[in-house]
């Protein structure tokens, strides 16, 4: 025993060092595409946001410091920008978390067709952005439209409606159509969540004398919450960065009123020509949400939360 | 009594059930029920809630282009088989490619290994907005604008950091003893990683590539800026440039819209079970 223990650790050392050499081997396809697809052209983008980059292919670029910055800062389009994509995520990611729950909640609570219920809930996550985004655009439509044709019949109005030309309330239009498509995310998520739970909690409490909405609040709520933070840091993140339903339903309008910052982005480097600000534009979203990833992480590496 | 309180309470909650029913499938119904009609019916005022004539002529029209009357449905046809070639090459790459990383990542022990897992975690924050611009220009000077190759390439950005994290999860959970053992009896890395590992991964690589193929399919903004021509146009991008025109057939545009659904819908319905796992990959650790 004692002779064989120098040569096993000698081979353990090189077997360690040869694990090393393979782990690199089948990394680096992987670190190869992701450095050149997201690391560079991160890099260039943040780069590129410190100078005066019109579109062309002879034309010159001038260095401008924070100058692009200072524009966006001065320029209140991107503050009514910021204003607007502020409303989509607060009011979108507040309707699918507040629904979420609530649809979870149902789902757990096992009333007769819950399964079929739960199967449901998947469609419309399944269904792609941008076929949603068509769908509800038809169902919009002023002339022809599915929501103007059920509100006359129920007689709630007199007249059919063109719902998508009304500045006020586009933004809130393409909120319902996110909601419609995402609400059904969350609640796929908690209703896994709940049906983990380990449900003698709750029963204790009953006995205890506790009644559904203390039970609710102080167990099951605390309980859920690694799942709701999961939800509710995937859905912000995507709500912020939000332009293709946006772009598809009303196109940005009507008057810029469902224009986002991502949507403001494209504008500037693909249709204004002005791509260093497009750059500062498309940093800051980054910005965002790489704050977003740190609270992400910081969460993901708390594993007394992880049930 | 109590039986009879807990059968009026199951009424009540099944009762709660209906108008989310409604918000799901009203929407559905409408646009199958679009997709149905003739262009005559679709503009019928109050809407035809069920086609009084239904046809199946739009679906036909895209499915066999020689039907078509119009170039619409013929440039449909052509872009939902471009989405389908794309996305499966999408998933194809991101499961060899990052099932290696996964592998190498949560299961080999060395040092950059922890480094990295987080680093991949931490692109799938980076919106596409952000990296366009600079792969615009590479695209242009090597003329892959309007090829396929430049979306399966650009898909990357976001599919194989997700694929890892997905796969990398599933690694997890395999018994780490039976691979030990196998090196014990002097099995190889890339032999473990065959023998055991990938037939135990299966299910996991399924759910992957199922989550990985739906997230190319739903992709929008690089296949808008990168594509132009039916060389390389994807279904998303051909149904948002006939959406705005009404005079152009909205039937048909609905019987594509069911169409280019009707893959991920039918997916996702089949791996059901795995859906939660992949909604959260990335947040949960094993």
């Amino acid at each position: 025993m004692t002779v064989a223990t120098p040569s096993y650790s000698a081979k353990r050392r090189s077997l360690r060092q040869q694990d090393a050499r393979i782990a690199w081997l089948f990394i680096a396809p992987s670190l190869v595409v992701i450095l050149g697809i997201t690391l560079w052209p991160i890099i260039y983008t943040f780069l590129l946001s410190f100078f005066v980059a019109p579109t062309g292919i002879n034309q010159v670029r001038t260095f401008v410091g924070l100058g692009n910055y200072l524009t966006l800062i001065r320029d209140p389009t991107f503050w009514e920008t910021i204003g607007r994509t502020l409303h989509f995520t607060i009011v979108s990611v507040g309707l699918e978390m507040v629904l979420g729950l609530a649809v979870a909640q149902l789902i757990h609570a096992h009333p007769p067709g819950w399964r079929v219920l739960r199967f449901s809930l998947i469609i419309p996550w399944a269904v792609p952005t941008i076929v949603n985004g068509a769908m509800w655009r038809w169902i919009y439509n002023g002339d022809f439209g599915a929501l103007n044709g059920l509100l006359l019949q129920l007689g709630l109005i007199r007249h059919y409606i063109p719902w998508l030309t009304l500045p006020s309330l586009a933004m809130d239009l393409v909120i319902l159509a996110d909601v419609w498509h995402m609400m059904p995310f969350v609640a796929l998520i908690l209703q896994a969540a709940l049906a983990a739970l380990p449900v003698e909690l709750e029963e204790a409490a009953a006995v205890d004398g506790a009644n559904a909405l203390q039970r609710f609040w102080s167990i099951r709520l605390p309980l859920l919450r690694p799942a709701i933070l999961v939800a509710l840091i995937v859905r912000t993140v995507d709500a912020f960065r939000v332009f293709d339903i946006a772009y598809i339903i009303t196109n940005g309008g009507p008057a810029f009123r469902t224009v986002t910052i991502t949507y403001l982005t494209y504008f500037n480097t693909f249709a204004w020509g002005k791509q260093g600000l497009g750059a500062a534009l498309s940093f800051l979203i980054s910005l965002f949400s790489i704050g977003m990833a740190i609270i992400f992480i910081r969460w993901l590496y708390r594993p007394e939360e992880i049930a | 009594m109590r039986p009879r309180r807990k059968t009026l309470r199951k009424m009540g909650l099944f009762l709660l059930t209906l108008p989310v029913f409604a918000f799901i499938y009203f929407p559905i119904l409408w646009l199958v029920s679009a997709s149905l009609s003739t262009q005559v019916e679709l503009f019928a005022v109050p809407p035809h809630w069920i086609p009084q004539h239904p046809t199946l002529a739009n679906y036909l029209e895209i499915l066999f282009p020689s039907l078509a009357v119009s170039s619409v449905p013929r440039a449909f046809g052509i872009a939902l088989m471009n989405s389908v070639k794309i996305a499966s090459a999408v998933t194809l790459i991101c499961i060899v490619v990052g099932g290696l990383a996964a592998y190498a990542l949560v299961r080999i022990p060395f040092r950059a290994g922890p480094v990295i897992l987080i680093g991949v975690l931490g692109t799938r924050m980076i919106p596409e907005v952000s990296l366009i611009l600079p792969l615009f220009i590479v695209a242009s000077s090597l003329r892959l604008i309007n090829r396929p190759e430049v979306l399966v390439l650009t898909y990357m950005s976001f599919a194989l950091p997700f694929a890892i994290w997905m796969m990398a999860a599933f690694f997890q959970t395999i018994p780490i003893e039976l691979e030990d053992a196998a090196r014990i009896d002097g099995c190889s890395r890339l032999g473990i990683l065959r023998r055991i590992v990938m037939p135990l991964a299966v299910p996991g690589l399924v759910a992957t590539a199922m989550f990985t193929f739906l997230l190319a399919w739903d992709e929008f903004f690089y296949a808008l800026i990168f594509t132009s021509t039916l060389a390389a146009k994807t279904a998303p991008v051909a149904i948002s440039e006939f959406v705005g025109r009404y005079t152009v057939n909205i039937t048909g545009m609905m019987a594509g819209g069911v169409l280019a659904a009707l893959p991920p819908v039918l997916l996702a319905l089949i791996f059901q079970r795995y859906i939660v796992r992949g909604m959260t990959a990335g947040a949960v650790k094993g």
